[in-house]
């Protein structure tokens, strides 16, 4: 019922939008930002089809109310300009892509936090990103493949 | 999802206030992993929510006099990373960074954990085992409560209606304890744990058990303390019969419910044999 005034950066650039109580970052980027390469898969926080960075953090759109980003700095697959998405290509990194954005997102954010991660580190911080084609194996390579470039 | 009017107040003392001006309607969010599914799946139909995220003292982590205090806001995936957390008991930190995936971890809360009072859940278990105590504060005062009087039926507390939880105090463990935390995961690493076992053993210079606490998650409606088996413990050494002992009383304890994770006469065998293995590593 009530509505709120939220600020925060969407890849950079400033977001001033008033939005209900109930509104979810997933539908705030969705359908009132156009920004529609983050999915909305599970809706209960599972299948990290919807993952986000907040604040560098992966998080899940679906699981966020608009109004706890407030004053945060927002990333999408849209705001990504990394060597990831071409050794996904090149490692065949995905299938029907449905899970590609969010797969990217975390690992994103995982080369950001932890620029050496182990191959073990990769497997763990991507499990909650679920690929149904399982192309994990390509997956895992492409973020490696990055990792070892540095 | 229903509307609902959301308030996110900037100090503690505002947010007590709001309240207890109307607790039966409002509905305390900490980090949201569980509230806003409840929410989505209309399960809970608050009339407002009460937003602490802007209540930064509830976020820290810091070492005290009493041992370790543990603020209710912070983030699972901030203590599974706290050198303080780590030097007061690695297997809390293991435990911490052992709960569904990093993007839950990240957003959800110590405090949302255990005012959620999911059995199922890991941090309780570890915390019990731990003797952790909740500190809770209502307009009228703070409360201590033992994590153990906390839990009182499936995601049911007993925090009073205007109180929130502010942080778990963990005091100093007796020196030379050792700690695990087992989690028993047949299908899935990010799924609830069909059965998990936390257990803290000390033992005098002779081998002799000064201090046991073993606890069960997954194992009934509550999150729960083997108090027999932590007895049985007492004054003996750790030897094959003694674990075996304490392993078959930690399954008698539990009343599990049947569901997707096991039928429950599955689940209290896997109490004992997972009891079993937790007491060997820390014997």
């Amino acid at each position: 019922m009530s509505e709120h005034r939220i600020r925060f950066t969407l890849n950079g650039a400033a977001v001033d939008a008033t939005v209900p109580a109930e509104r979810l970052l997933v539908d705030v980027l969705r359908y009132d930002l156009g920004a529609t390469g983050t999915k909305d898969g599970c809706s209960v926080g599972v299948c990290g089809l919807c993952t986000v960075q907040v604040d560098g953090a992966p998080m899940s759109a679906c699981l966020l109310l608009a109004t706890q980003v407030d004053g945060t700095q927002i990333r999408t697959v849209e705001g990504l300009a990394t060597p990831l998405q071409e050794a996904f290509i090149d490692e065949g990194g995905f299938q029907c892509g449905i899970c590609t954005p969010g797969q990217l997102v975390a690992a994103d954010a995982l080369l950001r936090a932890k620029p050496r991660a182990t191959d073990a580190e990769i497997a763990d911080w991507q499990m909650g990103n679920l690929c149904r084609c399982t192309g994990y194996y390509g997956i895992a390579r492409a973020i490696a493949k990055v990792r070892d470039a540095r | 999802m229903r509307p609902f009017d959301y308030v996110e107040p900037e100090t503690l003392d505002e947010a007590l206030e709001i309240l207890a001006g109307d607790p039966d309607d409002t509905l305390v969010m900490a980090g949201g992993t569980s509230l806003v599914i409840l929410m989505k799946q209309d399960l809970v139909r608050p009339e407002r929510v009460l937003g602490l995220r802007r209540i930064a003292e509830l976020r820290e982590i810091r070492t005290t006099d009493a041992g370790l205090s543990l603020g209710a806001l912070a983030t699972h995936g901030a203590l599974a990373r706290s050198q303080a957390v780590r030097d007061h008991a690695a297997a809390l930190a293991a435990t911490f960074a052992a709960v569904a995936t990093v993007r839950i971890r990240e957003q959800a809360t110590l405090g949302g954990n255990l005012a959620h009072a999911d059995p199922a859940q890991d941090p309780p278990v570890t915390l019990l085992a731990l003797d952790g105590v909740v500190i809770a504060r209502s307009r009228f005062g703070e409360r201590r409560i033992p994590l153990d009087a906390l839990f009182v039926d499936l995601f049911e507390t007993s925090l009073e209606p205007g109180e929130i939880l502010l942080r778990v105090e963990l005091a100093p463990l007796p020196a030379g304890a050792r700690a695990t935390y087992k989690k028993f995961l047949p299908a899935t690493l990010d799924d609830y744990a069909t059965v998990s076992v936390a257990a803290v053993i000390a033992t005098d210079a002779s081998g002799v058990c000064t201090h046991a606490r073993i606890a069960l998650g997954g194992a009934a409606t509550v999150p729960l303390r083997a108090r027999e088996a932590e007895r049985s413990l007492a004054g003996r050494r750790l030897d094959d019969a003694a674990i075996r002992e304490a392993a078959a009383l930690a399954a008698a304890a539990t009343d599990p419910i049947d569901d997707l994770r096991g039928s429950a006469d599955y689940k209290r065998a896997m109490a004992g044999v997972w009891t079993e293995r937790a007491l060997r590593e820390v014997a």
